[in-house]
C-alpha cells in the first residue's frame, strides 16, 4: 500500500463522519451547526488534557525501567500490586480516554492485564477527588454505598477481564501496546 | 486543578530530564508525539461522534426523560444516556442532583452516574485501538452490567 492509501484507510471513519456531518449541514442547517459546535467545544477540552498525558506517557516510557514497572505490578506482584494499580487509577482524575494511553504504556512496561484493568476501573470510577465533589453534590449515603459497591464491582470485573482474556488475545493485547509508539 | 497538577507534573519531569539528558528527552518527546499521532484518527473521529450525540441529548431533554416517575423505562433510558454521552463529573453531578431534586429515582441517577463513568460508546473506536475489538467491547459490556446491579442496590439503600 502507498503511503498516502495507508493514510486514508486510518482517517477512513473520521471522513465518513465528516460527510455525515456536512449532509447534516445542509439538510438540517442548525443540528449540524450544533454538533459542529459540540465538537469543537469537546475538542478544546480534549485539547487541554492530552499534552500532558502524552508527555507524561513518553517520559515514563523513557525513565521508567521495564524492571522496576513489573515488580511493582507485573504478574508476581500480588495483591500489592493491585492496590498499588488501584491507588494510582484512583488518584487521577480527567475522562476516561486518558487512561487508555497510561494504560498502554503500563502493558509496555510488563504490568500484569489483571492490573491494568483495575487500574482503568479505578480511574473510570473510584477517582478519590470527584468522590470529595459527589459527597457534596449527592450526599454522603449516596456516594459512599456507590464508591464500595464499585469498589467490589471493579475488582470482580478485572478479574473476570483477566480470566476471560486467552493467551492469544492477552499476546496481542502486548503487541498491541509496543506498537503504539511505532510509525506507519 | 487536576489539569493543573498534570500540566506541573510533566514539566517538572521534563525539565528534570531534559537537564539529566537530552537524548533521552528527545526520545520520550519523539515518543509521545508519535503514541499521539497514532490515535489521532480515532479522536477526531470520536470527536465528531460526541458532537451528534450531544447535540440530540441535551440536558434539558435527559431532565424530561429520567424524571420523577419514568420507572424501569427511566432506568434503562439513563442507562442508554450514560453509556452514549461523555459529560465531565463536574457537570454530570450539579445534574444529577438536580435531577434528583425534580424527582427521579436515585436508582436512576445511580445507573446514569455510573454507567457515565464506566461506559463509554462514543470513545469505543479510541479503546478498541488500544485493547483490540473483543476486550474493548467486553470491559464495555460488563461495566453497564454491574452498573446496572450496584445502582439497584444504592436505590435499595437509599430508600
Amino acid at each position: 500500500m502507498t503511503v498516502l492509501k495507508r493514510q486514508m484507510k486510518r482517517y477512513a471513519l473520521f471522513f465518513l463522519l465528516l460527510v455525515v456531518n456536512a449532509v447534516l449541514l445542509l439538510a438540517a442547517p442548525e443540528v449540524g451547526k450544533e454538533s459542529l459546535r459540540m465538537s469543537f467545544a469537546q475538542l478544546t477540552e480534549m485539547l487541554t488534557i492530552i499534552p500532558p498525558v502524552f508527555l507524561l506517557m513518553g517520559l515514563m516510557d523513557v525513565w521508567i525501567p521495564k524492571e522496576v514497572m513489573m515488580k511493582y505490578m507485573g504478574k508476581g506482584a500480588g495483591i500489592r500490586g493491585g492496590v498499588f494499580a488501584f491507588a494510582l487509577g484512583s488518584l487521577a482524575a480527567g475522562p476516561l480516554y486518558a487512561a487508555f494511553p497510561m494504560a498502554s504504556v503500563f502493558l509496555k512496561k510488563g504490568v500484569s492485564l489483571l492490573n491494568v484493568f483495575l487500574f482503568i476501573g479505578a480511574w473510570s470510577t473510584t477517582k478519590i477527588p470527584m468522590m470529595f465533589f459527589e459527597v457534596t453534590q449527592l450526599g454522603v449515603k449516596f456516594a459512599l454505598a456507590r464508591f464500595f459497591l464499585n469498589l467490589a464491582s471493579i475488582i470482580l470485573l478485572a478479574f473476570i477481564m483477566e480470566r476471560t482474556t486467552g493467551e492469544k488475545e492477552s499476546e496481542a493485547i502486548y503487541q498491541r501496546a509496543c506498537a503504539q509508539q511505532k510509525d506507519h | 486543578m487536576f489539569t493543573k497538577i498534570l500540566y506541573a507534573g510533566a514539566f517538572v519531569w521534563l525539565l528534570l530530564s531534559f537537564l539529566k539528558d537530552r537524548e533521552k528527552t528527545k526520545t520520550a518527546l519523539k515518543k509521545a508525539w508519535k503514541s499521539f499521532e497514532n490515535i489521532l484518527p480515532s479522536v477526531l473521529a470520536v470527536l465528531l461522534l460526541i458532537g451528534f450525540v450531544l447535540t440530540v441529548l441535551d440536558p434539558d431533554l435527559i431532565s424530561k426523560a429520567i424524571g420523577s416517575d419514568s420507572g424501569l423505562f427511566g432506568l434503562l433510558l439513563a442507562a442508554v444516556i450514560g453509556c452514549i454521552t461523555l459529560i465531565p463529573g463536574f457537570i454530570a453531578f450539579p445534574l444529577a442532583a438536580s435531577l434528583l431534586r425534580a424527582g427521579a429515582g436515585y436508582t436512576q441517577i445511580a445507573v446514569f452516574v455510573s454507567t457515565l463513568m464506566m461506559v463509554g460508546v462514543a470513545t469505543l473506536p479510541l479503546e478498541m485501538q488500544y485493547f483490540g475489538k473483543r476486550a474493548a467491547l467486553k470491559r464495555n459490556a460488563l461495566s453497564l452490567g454491574a452498573a446496572v446491579i450496584t445502582s439497584l442496590m444504592v436505590g435499595v439503600i437509599m430508600k
